[in-house]
């Protein structure tokens, strides 16, 4: 047998599911069963003037780090910024779609524009719809921007689940970040308190914590900048230096 | 010299295998998950500890740290627990995973260092624990499941090793195991520094405990710190009540509310139409089939 360098998406073929549908006699139609290419964490949190958001730019395919330049934030429009982690064509589909909302709007020129939280409502809507029609978009989205002159934060995922808070992480972030997340907000009693430099050397660390710690994380990042004043800015690529130092003193198991 | 034990025959001992079948056979016939809903006799759950334990390496010793939750499924067993245990006068383990398991197998490894010095005539040294322990576990092939971070200082210095239920070690300067393990990792990744001063370390320990306590919820209660030197060991248990039992507020006495003002208002409404719907127990004591409405 040939041994794989990487392990490839699991291919189930048609096995296992018990369910009489119509996509399975159909076999042109199909329903998302397992996320293909991924992409990893997405954090944000909001500090007193405004939220941000980073998210690196990998794209895995598996445990292959396939596309390492892949861009998961989406600029809606000044007010507004999202990005989505787990499957990227999924994503791409959504993002695709918005951004024809927002043209639309455009078009229409009424000055109405996506708000965070219209946003916010209208993913977790069709979340939810996919979900409950057993064929979800298998993604986390995170929301941020500004709501009447306030910071936003909305966390959508693929059940529907939909939540917002003052600091959020998608995929493994949830479970190395938020506690560094949550220790900063508490540290500044509350995001009133929290300046743009800390909220981002926050942000930084964690992405540092998360290339130490996630497999499939990566060094290279995009971050949004959604201040209450002023319009949305998306920047990138960053890229996170990361101190290997302490593998010297990491010795072998046998010593 | 046989100190440790023998088993009766070569290589791996499966004779619980068909205990195990047998008793659940006994239990409910088919999977744990048939029985636990059959609610007549499941096997128990096993009570794990959830966990947050963590180790960190500083320029005089070892620091130790650990939770105090103990958990049975969804349901908290033990508010406060030790999961620190003693080795020898200068090892301490931390143990994650069934609580059982762990407080057996460190009292074990303890008592076979206690006669391995006594034969010796030599200190003990970390590393002679942590072989122990991972050769016990591994013969059990993760059967026995205990996360283990053992951390020490003998003669050749500070030690700390991990532990993991299927016989794996790993040594590093600083350490953590249990569910609430990423959330302390965050914390010593973020902040650990080679050559700590105590004070650090233990403020590093008490964070990453504190990580776990709070954003796990398999973990909780009290913080317990264990310093351990050349010179000394500092067992401190509790080092920090993170979660106290709140005042009650209010005391609300029974009895009917009083009623402080009474306010009748008619809800006036016009007619508009009237409709009569044929009554249906009527209609078919009549022989008459009964109107759709």
């Amino acid at each position: 047998m040939s041994a794989s360098f990487y392990t490839k998406p699991a291919n189930n073929g048609n096995a296992g599911v018990a369910m009489e549908t119509s996509w399975d006699s159909n076999p042109g139609r199909q329903r998302t069963l397992q996320p293909i290419t991924t992409g990893a964490s997405v954090l944000a949190i909001k500090y007193n003037a405004g939220v941000i958001m980073v998210a690196d730019t990998l794209g895995s395919y598996g445990s292959l780090a396939k596309f390492r330049s892949i861009p998961r934030v989406l600029r809606v429009n000044d007010a507004t910024v999202a990005a989505a982690s787990g499957d990227l064509a999924d994503m791409q589909f959504l993002n695709t779609v918005v951004e024809n909302h927002a043209i639309d709007e455009e078009i229409h020129e009424h000055g109405i524009a996506y708000s965070p939280a219209s946003l916010h409502s209208w993913l977790t809507r069709v979340m939810y719809n996919r979900r409950s029609r057993i064929n979800p978009l298998w993604n986390t989205y995170i929301v941020a921007g500004t709501e009447a002159g306030q910071p936003f934060l909305g966390y959508v995922n693929m059940l529907g689940v939909a939540f917002k808070e003052d600091c959020l992480a998608t995929g493994f972030g949830s479970h190395l970040c938020l506690g560094l997340l949550r220790e900063a907000l508490d540290a500044a009693g509350g995001y009133a308190g929290l300046t743009e430099e800390t909220a981002t050397s926050a942000l930084e660390a964690c992405l540092r914590v998360l290339y130490y710690r996630d497999c499939r994380a990566y060094n290279q990042y995009q971050l949004a900048n959604v201040p209450v004043a002023k319009p949305a800015q998306v920047s990138g690529p960053h890229f996170l230096q990361s101190d290997w130092s302490v593998a010297k003193l990491v010795k072998h198991y046998t010593e | 010299m046989a100190m440790l034990e023998e088993p009766s025959c070569p290589g791996f001992v499966f004779d619980n295998v068909l205990r195990n079948q047998h008793l659940l056979a006994k239990c409910g016939g088919g999977s744990q998950a048939d029985a636990a809903a059959s609610s007549t006799s499941a096997l128990p759950r096993a009570k794990k500890t959830g966990t947050t334990i963590v180790g960190c390496v500083f320029n005089g010793g070892v620091v130790l740290g650990a939770d105090t939750r103990a958990t049975e499924g969804n349901i908290v067993a033990d508010k406060d627990c030790s999961k620190i245990h003693y080795i020898s006068d200068r090892i301490y383990c931390c143990g994650a995973g069934t609580a059982a398991d762990t407080e057996m197998v460190t009292r074990q490894i303890s008592a076979q260092i206690c006669l391995h010095r006594l034969s010796t005539g030599r200190l003990p040294r970390v590393i002679t624990a942590k072989q122990l322990l991972k050769d016990y576990l591994f013969r059990y092939q993760g059967y026995i499941g205990a996360a283990l971070v053992i951390g020490g200082v003998d003669y050749q210095g500070p030690h700390l090793y991990s532990v993991a239920p299927h016989g794996s070690v790993d040594c590093a300067p600083y350490i953590t195991m249990g569910s609430g393990s990423l959330a302390a990792m965050a914390v010593f990744e973020s902040r650990f520094k080679p050559d700590l001063d105590q004070g650090q370390a233990v403020q590093l320990v008490r964070d990453a405990i504190l990580a776990g306590i709070f954003n796990d919820l398999g973990s909780g209660s009290n913080v317990d710190v264990c310093i351990i030197r050349q010179d000394g060991v500092e067992y401190l248990r509790p080092y920090l009540r993170a979660n106290e039992k709140g005042q009650r507020a209010a005391v609300y006495r029974g009895g009917k509310p009083a009623v402080l003002r009474t306010d009748r208002r008619p809800v006036l409404a016009d007619i508009i139409s009237t409709r009569i719907i044929r009554d249906s127990g009527a209609a078919q004591a009549a022989g008459e089939t009964p109107m759709e409405t």
